[in-house]
């Protein structure tokens, strides 16, 4: 019985990838992100300044998380479990991740574009503030809850036994995380990373309030931009025909790529969990 | 005593408020298989632990009283020097799933910096898994990873392992508690071998392995040592009433 | 092999404060954030600013009052709407953890959950916006709602999950309906995680912007009737934000205190439920 509502909910998203598929019609070919004019007036719609936006902040984003969040998932899976100074980065990076993208995006406008305006008139660049540099700096911090959680998990999954064989021939704490708790959880911490890209791809507000609104493919990492998201928060609501139709076509691809990355992060995150509660037994 | 290798003296353990071991005196020497028996709960995994040094990297663990290995304080030691001369073999078999069996054997060189030309590497992991009685069966398969083996075979790679680093003594946490009989038959056989080249401290729950393979044997209960001497006297003769209800089984 | 010893030791040492710095210094923006959220936002905000309505620029003065109105009119509409069918399928999937549909149900979850907040946004738009030919709260409703689904299911299949099956066998034995045996016996004892879920995943949606960009659409007056645009805190955050007029900036900043407020109240009520009334077995 309750299946009749699941059924529904299935449908529902099948749906939704067909409704997606409206802009097939637009589907001037995948040429679509090869051609980098993007012109409400003419008509004419390249989706390639929009690709390299995502893919550029989202990339930069990683990068620059990536310490930090191993930093915390080593922090909190290995040296410090429980305590009082657990307990305090765990509950910060919870409400790390529970800020509203827009009040990130807030932030990020008033107090992080004056100082990056500051090192841009420095450098002798066009001092905007906002752009690459800018979106990606508050995106990494945004995904870094994501990657630093899942990774803690798994680091938390390491077999005791294991670590205690490497203590017990003389190894000291860096040289047992590096040898066997790293090489144990790499898949899972990779995975933890990947789920944070597919955040970071899809992540609209923040990155609309700091990127810039340019339609043209960016040229330093100063430049304003736009990702595939910011571009629909930005034209969709007064959008209509083609104009429209391309918008929705960018949000279909944004919906595959999210999906696979979603679902290739989960898969290996359920694997290596099952793998550990095996070795228990 | 030069041929003393360990010598514990009125040691204790506890974890927090909670006391484990108390005033512990025993004296193990070279090239015997000396075995620590007693019910559940009774402390000899955290002695064992203690010789070690692994009792300390719990949170709350403290110790009193002294231990030596030959001549030296263990707990005046650097921790990471003194696991290099006594080897440790766990209950549960676990070599590395992420190594191979050659860089298993090798694992306690590695883990610990230590270089060293590829032949002379070689001789060691041949030597070691000779002495496990493992050389044959892997000869051909150094370079797979370990998981492929038998529970069997897998404790006596970690048994190799332990044999790499030439320590001083080798500890067994119940090394055979997890195995089937006729891998367990094989790893006793072990023993009588390997005391020739190291001393083995061996905790067991199994009067009569206790009573197969080991010379002396030390009897705790609640975290005191009972009873301490040669297996065959105690077996016959012992001479503590607890020592007696123990064997005919009366508890634990 | 002393030196060695040293330098491993020293590495030893180095690395954990190297784990610890990283760590920590990712807490900086979470701090700084809130600072100036509080600084900013308390200055604002006074019972004035709480309950009257925006004024046009070049008035002093107003308030978020219709904003309040809004987020909590679409709490209230995505709850009615994702909280049933969240359960049920939540209770689907405990009961049937094998199976083809399941399978297909979670990895659906798997996708909407990951799927870009703007997406969700665009579909609802074309479910609900066209046919209803304007924007309004329904729409928004909905949009939040599909975000809600993915927790709610799965928290509720998770608690559902731990109740031991010997209490549903003694109900059934007893010879009571299935149905009832759900409503009256299974779901109470999972009731502390399933009302976690819930508040955490309206947690999750209250502060969410993207989705309202073009469903709820935003309103500068007040309105109750859902089937007009409607206004909400995050949507009102951001229309003041990227204006051009520092009054409104500091507004932005009085409502962002107050979302945060709320989202952040949220997060610890449902981490209290969960704490204090889990049903023991």
């Amino acid at each position: 019985m309750s299946g009749g509502f699941i059924v529904v909910l299935f449908l529902g998203i099948l749906v939704t990838l067909f409704a997606n598929s409206v802009p097939s019609i637009r589907q001037s070919g995948i040429f679509f992100f090869a051609a980098k004019t993007w012109d409400t007036a003419s008509g004419t719609f390249g989706a390639l300044p929009f690709l390299a936006g995502t893919l550029i902040t989202s990339f930069l984003a990683l990068l620059i998380s990536i310490p930090f969040s191993i930093a915390i998932s080593l922090f909190l899976g290995e040296y410090y479990r429980e305590g009082p100074i657990s307990a305090f980065l765990r509950s910060s990076v919870e409400i790390l991740a529970g800020i509203p993208s827009v009040i990130y995006g807030l932030w990020g406008l008033f107090l992080l574009m004056p100082v990056i305006r500051f090192v841009e008139t420095k450098i002798g660049v066009a001092p905007q503030g906002v752009g690459i540099l800018t979106s990606s700096l508050i995106l990494a911090v945004m995904i870094i809850p994501f990657s630093a959680s899942i990774g803690r998990e798994v680091i938390t999954l390491v077999p005791g036994d294991l670590k205690e064989a490497a203590y017990s021939l003389g190894a000291t704490r860096f040289e047992v995380v590096k040898n066997i708790v790293v090489p144990y959880a790499r898949s899972g911490i990779i995975a933890g990373i990947l789920l944070a890209l597919g955040r970071a791809i899809g992540e609209t507000m923040a990155v609309t309030m700091l990127i810039g609104n340019s339609n043209f493919l960016p040229t330093s990492i100063f430049s304003p931009a736009n990702t595939m998201a910011s571009v629909i928060a930005n034209e969709f609501a007064e959008a209509t025909g083609i104009t429209a139709a391309s918008l929705i076509y960018l949000a279909l691809v944004l919906f595959f790529v999210t999906m696979i990355v979603n679902i290739v992060g989960t898969y290996v995150i359920q694997k290596l969990s099952i793998e550990a509660s095996r070795e228990v037994t | 005593m030069e041929n003393t290798v360990l010598t514990v003296k009125d040691f204790s353990a506890s974890f927090g408020d909670h006391k484990i071991l108390h005033k512990i005196n025993l004296r193990v020497e070279k090239n015997i298989v000396a075995a620590l028996m007693g019910p559940s709960g009774c402390g000899k995994t955290t002695l064992i632990r203690c010789v070690n040094r692994m009792h300390e990297l719990i949170p709350g663990a403290t110790i009193s009283g002294k231990m030596y290995l030959l001549d030296e304080d263990i707990y005046a030691m650097q921790p990471i020097i003194l696991r290099r001369k006594i080897g440790m073999v766990f209950q549960k078999p676990n070599p590395f799933p992420t190594m191979s069996i050659y860089e298993n054997v090798v694992a306690g060189y590695k883990l610990n910096g230590i270089r060293m030309p590829r032949s002379e590497m070689d001789g060691i992991v041949e030597r070691s898994l000779r002495d496990a009685a493992l050389w044959d069966e892997v000869k051909n398969n150094l370079h797979r990873k370990g998981t492929f083996l038998s529970g069997g075979q897998q404790q006596r790679l970690c048994i190799a392992r332990a044999l790499a680093m030439n320590p001083e003594m080798i500890l067994f946490d119940e090394p055979t508690s997890a195995l089937d009989p006729k891998s367990t038959a094989q790893i006793e056989e072990l023993f009588v071998e390997l005391k020739k080249t190291v001393t083995m401290l061996l905790v067991t729950h199994n009067i009569a392995q206790a009573a197969r393979v080991s010379d002396v044997t030390a009897f705790i209960y609640l975290g005191e040592l009972i009873e301490f001497g040669p297996t065959e006297k105690m077996f016959t003769v012992p001479k503590d009433k607890r020592t007696e209800e123990y064997l005919t089984g009366k508890f634990g | 092999m002393n030196d060695n010893l040293r330098s491993r030791l020293l590495k030893d040492i180095l690395f954990k404060g190297i784990i610890g710095f990283f760590a920590f210094i990712s807490l900086l923006p979470l701090f700084l954030i809130l600072y100036y959220i509080t600084k900013n936002g308390i200055a604002v905000i006074n019972w004035d600013f709480l309950t009257s309505l925006p004024r046009p620029i070049g008035e002093t003065g107003g308030g978020v009052f219709n904003a309040i109105i809004g987020t909590l009119m679409l709490i209230v509409l995505s709850g009615a709407l994702s909280i049933p069918c969240g359960i049920l399928a939540g209770i689907y999937l405990a009961e049937n953890s094998t199976g083809k549909l399941g399978n297909s149900i979670r990895l659906c979850v798997i996708v909407l959950q990951g799927t870009p907040s703007i997406v969700i946004g665009i579909i609802a738009y074309l479910w609900i916006v066209i046919p209803l030919k304007g924007f309004s709260a329904f729409s928004g409703g909905v949009a939040l709602a599909i975000m809600m689904l993915p927790v709610i299911i799965k928290t509720t299949e998770e608690t559902l999950k731990l109740v031991p099956y010997h209490l549903k066998e003694a109900s059934l034995a007893l010879g009571v309906p299935y149905y009832r045996t759900m409503l009256k016996v299974i779901l109470p004892s999972g009731m502390s995680g399933i009302l976690t879920g819930i508040l955490l995943s309206v947690a999750r949606i209250t502060g969410e912007t993207a989705p309202l960009l073009f469903t709820a659409f935003g309103n500068q007056f007040m309105n109750v009737n859902i089937f007009k645009p409607i206004d909400s805190l995050p949507y009102r955050i951001f229309y003041y934000a990227m204006s051009p007029y520092p009054e409104w900036h500091s507004f932005a900043w009085g409502a962002s205190f107050i979302l945060v407020v709320l989202t952040l109240s949220l997060n610890l009520v449902s981490r209290g439920i969960s704490a204090k009334w889990k049903t023991r077995f």
